[in-house]
């Protein structure tokens, strides 16, 4: 890039850094710092306590999904998709999957007990993920309690999604067309023992940790994000929930089986302090998590009455051995833990290999708002701040 | 509102060269415009009562080898409808003189790190974006790897990386 216009933009970055007043100074919180949930580099410009400005870096994780979906075929891409949003990796591989399903033309012959079960383990995984955003926003501002009692629950959820697909966080278990495999013999058994386990540690949750007099003092009323500021910047998921939207691509979609599910979503009330604030985006995630539970529910009920497990069922009888599409582009987005998980697949003529995968990481979108949350906020608030965004730094990075 | 009653509203208000093509054979029909139309269409769309696209979920640079497209993939969230807009640039492959079009920042802020992304990776130029800096990648790295002519770099401060 000798070009010096396109070098323009970084050297008053430099220029800007090098120019600050001396009662300034620029801190840099992470790529190390626990509160940032991963490798995420924030430059703090600060006036004493006062963050004045905030510079966010990312590209620590950066391992070319992009480039590497270029490369390989539709069904060689799903574990990468894994990767992303490592913390909801059922997730991903659904919003993929869906994809191409749906360029194949293959979306609606899905049979149903295939589809209940993508519902069942995506749900569980989004508890999974909730509880990690719970349980680390408490640890965040101080709270070492929930987030023991979040892993201990979390833990279950892992066992039980091992035995389904044999790996413990990156599972590989939704495959275009159908599933690895059927669900183990035994499982929703084990499942409904889960929930009636999980539903009073939800009650004891609420009590340690929402009503919890210190917790509500360092989230409400802080990090207020407006719903028009969220939706210029193409915030999604509990965060735009939070800020007061009712906007859920479960239910807006209609994708797979959810339009025969009966559930809520949960929006910001303000019920603490102003809607959209700290306080509000916990909330909605704990009742997310409530929703989830009820989904997981019918989702079992469905799998023991309608579409029992019989002998012939073979989950994998419409796995194409060879995706053969035609040269088409297709945006499909879903419903993910963090926000709206969209992938762009560009296809190329009569092969298996994509022109071009993009892939949108709600964190991505979600993260890029905390220059304009951070402004002005006192340095601890902006770790209450970075906690409530909930961002996994391998779907920002990708 | 369907794909034909955003297309009229829009040629209406803008005239009917404003649409270059469009493609309805794929799953999501896509409008073509211009480059230089991109941002007066971009602030009609947001502002225009029964349009209202206030929500700008991805944008994506696309290399075809002989151009490349810039796909933008609008919603709304009032009305619940999506659009697909493309723009299409010369294929200009020197590193010095990369293809250029205007930054939709001042529409949607969205557009501020998916267009850094677009620069960091495929090398396209966004004119008037307030920060356009590599984003994904180390701010002295050579080359947009998403393109399709793009050449490994045998070495990275002196470390061999391939």
């Amino acid at each position: 890039m000798a070009n010096p216009k396109y070098r323009e933009a970084l050297a008053r970055y430099e220029k800007h850094l090098a120019e600050i007043s001396t009662q300034e100074m620029v801190l840099n919180m992470g790529p190390q710092h626990p509160s940032t949930h991963g490798v995420l580099r924030l430059q703090l410009i600060t006036d004493g306590e006062i963050v004045k400005e905030v510079v966010p870096h990312l590209g620590y994780l950066h391992r070319c999904f992009d480039k590497h979906a270029e490369s390989l075929n539709y069904g060689k891409t799903i574990p990468f998709t894994d990767r992303l949003d490592y913390l909801a990796s059922m997730n991903n591989s659904h919003a993929f999957v869906m994809g191409v399903e749906r360029m194949l033309g293959l979306d609606s012959k899905i049979p149903k007990r295939v589809e209940y079960i993508r519902v069942l383990v995506c749900e569980l995984n989004r508890i999974a993920s909730h509880l990690i955003a719970i349980g680390t926003y408490g640890i965040d501002i101080g709270a070492t309690t929930p987030f023991l009692w979040c892993f201990r629950d979390r833990e279950h959820i892992m066992n039980m999604l091992e035995w389904v697909s044999g790996s413990r966080m990156l599972y590989n278990y939704i495959w275009v067309g159908g599933l690895f495999y059927d669900l183990p013999v035994g499982f929703e058994a084990r499942c409904s023992e889960f929930i009636s386990y999980f539903k009073p540690k939800l009650v004891e949750l609420d009590e340690i940790l929402t009503q919890n007099q210190i917790f509500i003092s360092r989230t409400a009323n802080i990090g207020v994000l407006p719903a028009d500021v969220a939706i210029n910047y193409g915030v999604s998921g509990p965060m735009l929930r939070a800020s007061g939207i009712k906007w859920d691509l479960r239910r807006i979609d209609g994708y797979s089986v959810y339009p025969e599910i009966d559930f809520e979503i949960p929006v910001g009330q303000g019920a603490m302090g102003s809607i959209g604030d700290c306080w509000d985006r916990y909330k909605v995630r704990v009742d997310e998590v409530r929703e989830s539970v009820r989904i997981i529910e019918q989702c079992l009920e469905r799998l023991r009455k309608d579409f029992k497990r019989t002998a012939d069922f073979d989950p994998r009888a419409l796995v194409p051995k060879k995706v053969n599409l035609k040269a088409q582009d297709y945006y499909v987005r879903a419903e993910n833990p963090k926000g709206e998980l969209g992938f762009y697949f560009v296809t190329k003529e009569k092969s298996d290999i994509p022109l071009r995968v993009k892939s949108r990481g709600p964190s991505f979108n979600n993260l890029s708002v905390i220059s304009e949350l951070g402004k002005g906020v006192l340095i601890a608030d902006l770790i209450a701040i970075l906690g409530s965004i909930d961002i996994v730094l391998g779907e920002v990075d990708r | 509102m369907t794909f034909e009653e955003i297309k009229s509203k829009l040629v209406s208000a803008l005239g009917g060269s404003i649409i270059l093509k469009e493609e309805v054979t794929g799953l999501q029909p896509a409008l073509f415009i211009a480059s230089e139309d991109l941002l007066p269409v971009c602030s009609f769309l947001r502002d225009t009562e029964g349009l209202y696209f206030d929500f700008l979920s991805n944008i994506t640079a696309v290399d075809y080898e002989e151009h490349f497209t810039i796909v933008y993939h609008l919603n709304s969230l009032p009305y619940q409808h999506t659009l697909v807009l493309k723009v299409e640039l010369e294929a200009n492959r020197s590193l010095d003189e990369l293809p250029e079009i205007a930054s939709i920042t001042s529409v949607w802020r969205t557009a501020d790190w998916h267009e850094r992304e677009a620069f960091d990776l495929m090398g396209i130029y966004f004119s008037g974006h307030p920060d356009l800096r590599r984003i994904l990648l180390p701010d002295d790295w050579e080359g947009h790897p998403l393109r399709k002519d793009y050449q490994d770099a045998e070495k990275y401060h002196g470390i061999n990386i391939n």
